[in-house]
């Protein structure tokens, strides 16, 4: 640990940094840090096993600290994509990879969570963008890429820029059938998809300590949707029991700013009389209000991924889908096969299979158009992920990004429904 | 290093979407990259070695994926200059040996344009102006120079990292 003196007046971001590369590290300095964890998926570890090998590294620093996910096409839509599976599998056996989660796991990002590899204080990295979802727990963890992650494997380090950081606080309680994800989406919608670029979010506030954690992580998740490098929440009592309910006796420092810390700038929201929201086609900041569009014909609504594909988010669909039949066709899938599993034994997945959904296995599913649910020519999707670029979810097709009550509530009517109304 | 060819241009927030569609992932052959580059916004793109594209901010917004510099990179990119960068897509083109450059050059080029970049230096020199871009720190120009961070890895082996003086200058 750095000097209680020199951590004077610093972010969570500097502190972490300056933990990790054992020099006092301020916003805008270069440091090579030592990182705690370190993920792949089968996306791209293929490319970053690859550089590894390239590289001339041998064996990794440490295989207790790796964690490898197959979740973006998985189980393999493709012989091409079972092939480059197949590699990854057995380099993840030569390698002694401790944390290996095959096909039906779930999302990296539920997955390292729920095997407790992100903890309050820590530097995590992972080859996948939405990496910074750990934030939730106080972690600093960020995304990289394939080039980057073999890096990391060869040497536990990477070199970082430490980002300012863009403190948001968000304060009032959130109306019935408004979440995180409406949060989140205002947020974007406000500051736009690059009005945190290179900064580190510290998210403050009633609301958030209100949150749930799932509710957090959905929040954090999105971080990378305004271009922010971490979306930290400072960990808190119930960060703490999650962690002991999922993974006991974890030993962890958590991290905090300091008081006078310096930010970038301060954002403050006002959600208590927040209605919610909704990304339109093609940009995640096109955010409007779920009433404003209304009626918009939806040919697919899609509840899932590591934005909201937890057990809550799937209890508010259950809720309101119960003893209806959804109008279009509705794919669900769990972000890991612990969420899958609680959804059977509460009677959730019953609910919504009686209800007309389909479940496809825990992973990505359609989110990324690889796959369980890619768009017809000119189709649009209900979606509770996290991008709708053009493009995303298929060629032609139009995505719209919202909550899981604006989901269950638009499946039902085969129309964007504001989920107050039902 | 000095980069000449004609100009591509864009707008702001191009993704990695755009870039590289998601579908085209399932396989390590950087030819299909190459062949489907951009294929999400141009329909026509088809650089000649050298070729650079100028445009908005936040390029490269989005996915963490790697493949998308590798596709502008294989598709005979010379250089990408844009307002700003998605921090992932600058890592990682620095990382494929990509060359880029953050610079407002965007009102100063029409698409087919002549254009020519003083990497090191920054510059951006379009038909009508010289435009200061920022310059890259020295150990990620060394990287772009050895074609990515894998060949750099390769010449360099026992360095960890960047040098601490070497930060500093940044």
């Amino acid at each position: 640990m750095v000097s209680s003196a020199l951590d004077a007046q610093r972010t969570i971001s500097e502190k972490i940094l300056s933990n990790a590369s054992g020099k006092p590290a301020r916003a805008n300095d270069f440091v090579l840090a030592r990182v705690h964890a370190a993920m792949a998926h089968d996306g791209t570890s293929v490319l970053g096993v690859r550089a590894f090998e390239a590289m001339g590294a041998s064996s990794v620093w440490d295989p207790d600290r790796i964690a490898i996910v197959f979740d973006h096409i998985a189980p393999a839509s493709t012989e091409m994509a079972a092939t480059l599976q197949k590699s990854i599998r057995s380099w993840t056996k030569r390698q002694g990879i401790a944390n290996f989660f095959d096909v039906g796991e779930g999302i990296c990002h539920q997955v390292v969570v729920e095997h407790g590899l992100a903890l309050p204080g820590t530097l995590v990295v992972g080859a996948d963008s939405h990496s910074c979802t750990y934030g939730a727990l106080g972690a600093f963890a960020t995304g990289v890429g394939a080039t980057d992650i073999a890096e990391v494997f060869a040497t536990g380090t990477l070199w970082f820029k430490v980002p300012e950081t863009l403190k948001i606080v968000l304060s009032g309680k959130l109306r019935a059938h408004v979440s995180a994800k409406d949060v989140i989406l205002k947020i974007v919608g406000t500051i736009g998809a690059d009005g945190a670029s290179y900064k580190a979010l510290e998210v403050y506030g009633t609301t958030t300590a209100d949150l749930s954690m799932e509710g957090r992580l959905t929040v954090s998740n999105m971080a990378i949707e305004v271009g922010a490098k971490a979306g930290i929440i400072p960990p808190d009592r119930k960060t703490f029991e999650y962690i002991e309910r999922i993974q006991p006796q974890l030993s962890y420092t958590p991290c905090y700013a300091d008081e006078d810390a310096s930010y970038a700038d301060e954002l403050h929201v006002a959600v208590g009389e927040l209605g919610p929201q909704i990304a339109c086609p093609h940009e995640v900041d096109n955010v409007k209000a779920v009433e404003d569009v209304a009626g918009t014909p939806i040919d697919q609504v899609f509840v899932g991924s590591c934005t909201n594909g937890r057990l809550e988010d799937f209890k508010e669909v259950a809720a309101i889908v119960r003893g209806e039949t959804v109008a279009v066709r509705t794919i669900v899938v769990p972000a890991s096969k612990h969420v899958l599993l609680t959804c059977m034994r509460t009677g959730i997945l019953e609910t919504l299979i009686e209800a007309g959904a389909t479940v496809c296995s825990p992973g990505c599913g359609p989110c990324l158009g690889a796959h369980n649910g890619v768009l017809g020519r000119g189709e649009a999707c209900l979606s509770t992920s996290n991008r709708n670029f053009k493009g995303r979810m298929g060629a032609d097709g139009l995505v719209y990004l919202a909550s899981p009550a604006t989901a269950a509530a638009t499946a039902l009517q085969g129309e964007i429904v504001d989920p107050r109304r039902i | 290093m000095l980069i000449r060819g004609n100009v591509w241009k864009y707008g702001d927030n191009i993704n990695t979407d755009l870039i590289i569609p998601g579908k085209y992932l399932r396989t390590t052959d950087v030819s299909v990259f190459a062949e489907h580059a951009m294929e999400g916004i141009d329909k026509d793109f088809s650089p000649l070695t050298g070729d650079v594209i100028v445009a908005g901010k936040n390029f490269g917004c989005g996915s963490s994926r790697e493949q998308a510099a590798l596709a502008l990179k294989h598709a005979k990119i010379g250089c990408v200059v844009a307002r700003s960068f998605a921090r992932i897509f600058f890592r990682n083109a620095i990382n494929v040996g990509l060359p880029i450059v953050e610079a407002d050059a965007l009102d100063f080029v029409d698409k087919g344009d002549e254009i020519e970049v003083d990497l090191s230096a920054g510059l951006v020199i379009t038909r009508t102006r010289v435009v200061q871009g920022s310059k890259l720190p020295k150990f990620l120009l060394e990287i772009l120079a050895d074609g990515g961070l894998v060949e750099y890895r390769k010449r360099h082996p026992r360095s960890a990292g960047p040098e601490t003086a070497d930060l500093q200058r940044v």
